[in-house]
């Protein structure tokens, strides 16, 4: 049974959540991969301001392909998550409340969500051109020399995810396959 | 001896790039529409139910099933009486590459310098290109994209030789855990047993080519394979890595005999957008 949330994420939303609920997000996802966030990580180094606020909103880990004409994007599933956690706890401590990719986070990272009461959703990798339609509108809002790694505000309407880390410590991938796991000789 | 000018090895390049990109395979849709009712777990099945979804729209709209539109990874196979005119051969399957990737909307996702500035290539060259060269007076070519997530779980190891078969289902296995969700399962796993260090890494690759469901004319490899599959399946890791029955599609395994001193392995980890395409000049 999914349910629907908009964005930016309120802490009463947040605290609804539980680890493999299905969700439908509707408002704004911030795209960011490798490149957009090394530059961020380097304006917080330098105390300098962000090129876009953090609070409340939810950055999807996606880098799409080129937009037909026509199209506000290309194809856009998500990467692989674990590659921004060396990243991540310092956007989350400074209010960051969602995040949408695929793959384990690091303790780090999950500490950090409990902390900020924030969360971590995944979205089916490889279902991309599915993805692309529920994107409604896309701007780049920082970034652009870095092409398919720029920052971009998508508007999206009933973007499919899972919750995977909640706040309360709740991991889908850990539990999930616990629940399915044979042993070996058993 | 015949005559084939490398521009239209270039042309069948280009086509066969958009066309691995956008148009899943029937054997990989069959497993998908098995599994999605096999599927013991809920939010697995979604993930089967989303996936066709995914190749139907992509097929239909022209658009890649996967943002990730890969690494070129090019084979040819090119018949020892055919005389290549035209041009550098090299280039030219870059020229496909490049004509493919920039007409076909696909993303180009290959930096030069890489523990550097990592540079975008801007047109998804340069191609790993492996030729081969067979008898007779054709040219075969295989294109097959290949993304970075499950690329960056694949791994390979240079056991004892005293180790033996069950240290290779281990390593296998291991590997397949570890992978987990980051590679986006359910996976194709292809393993290469034997040779050298750059010879295993290729037939891991290779494996990777072969039909879904196919299995192992070698039946004491078949048996491995068989065996290699249900263990990865216990694992529980399933669809997406959110628990279930499914983890893998299937496990190819291809052999070479080994040095007396070694046996080398290596896994290469396939997502479920298991793209290639083929055309035979």
């Amino acid at each position: 049974m999914e349910r629907t949330l908009t964005t930016p994420l309120t802490d009463e939303a947040v605290a609804g959540l539980r680890a493999g609920d299905q969700v439908l997000l509707t408002g704004t996802l911030l795209t960011a991969r490798d490149a957009a966030h090394k530059r961020l990580a380097e304006l917080l180094d330098r105390g300098e301001p962000l090129p876009v606020e953090l609070a409340g909103q939810v950055i999807y880990y996606a880098g799409p392909s080129p937009a037909k004409p026509g199209k506000p994007v290309g194809s856009i599933g998500p990467t692989t998550s674990g590659r921004m956690d060396a990243y991540t706890p310092r956007l989350l401590d400074i209010g960051l409340k969602g995040m949408v990719g695929k793959g384990y986070r690091s303790p780090a990272v999950k500490e950090a969500m409990v902390r900020n009461r924030a969360v971590y959703f995944a979205a089916v990798g490889g279902a991309a051109a599915l993805l692309a339609q529920r994107v409604k509108a896309a701007r780049v809002v920082a970034y652009e020399d870095l092409g398919p790694e720029a920052i971009r505000a998508l508007e999206v309407v009933d973007f499919p995810v899972i919750v995977v880390n909640d706040i309360y410590g709740g991991d889908i991938y850990e539990e999930g396959r616990r629940r399915f796991e044979r042993k070996v000789g058993t | 001896m015949r005559e084939i000018d490398v521009a239209r090895i270039s042309e069948a390049v280009a086509q066969l790039a958009v066309a691995a990109c956008c148009d899943l395979g029937e054997d990989v849709l069959a497993f998908f529409r098995s599994a999605q009712d096999r599927e013991e777990s809920a939010v697995g099945r979604s993930v089967f139910r989303q996936l066709l979804e995914n190749a139907r729209i992509a097929a239909e709209e022209r658009m890649p099933l996967c943002q990730d539109t890969g690494f070129a990874v090019v084979f040819l196979e090119i018949g020892q009486d055919v005389h290549l005119v035209g041009g550098d051969l090299e280039a030219a399957v870059d020229e496909g590459v490049r004509r493919g990737y920039t007409e076909g909307y696909l993303r180009k996702s290959v930096v030069a310098d890489p523990f550097g500035e990592r540079k975008n290539t801007g047109d998804n060259t340069p191609a790993v290109l492996h030729t081969r060269l067979v008898p007779g007076e054709q040219v075969r070519i295989v294109f097959a994209p290949k993304g970075g997530g499950a690329e960056n779980m694949s791994a390979l190891a240079m056991l004892k030789p005293a180790q033996g078969r069950p240290a290779v289902v281990d390593f296998v296995v291991d590997t397949v855990a570890k992978a987990g969700p980051n590679a986006c399962p359910p996976l194709v796993v292809g393993v290469g047993v034997g040779g050298t260090f750059e010879k295993v890494a290729y037939l891991a690759k290779k494996a990777l080519l072969r039909e879904i469901g196919s299995l192992n004319p070698v039946p004491r490899l078949a048996r491995l394979e068989d065996e290699l599959e249900a263990r990865c399946n216990d694992l529980g890791i399933g669809p997406q890595g959110l628990g279930g029955r499914i983890t893998v599609m299937d496990v190819f395994v291809e052999e070479f005999p080994a040095h007396i001193a070694s046996l080398p392995v290596a896994v290469n980890i396939q997502c479920h957008a298991a793209r290639h395409k083929e055309v035979v000049l």
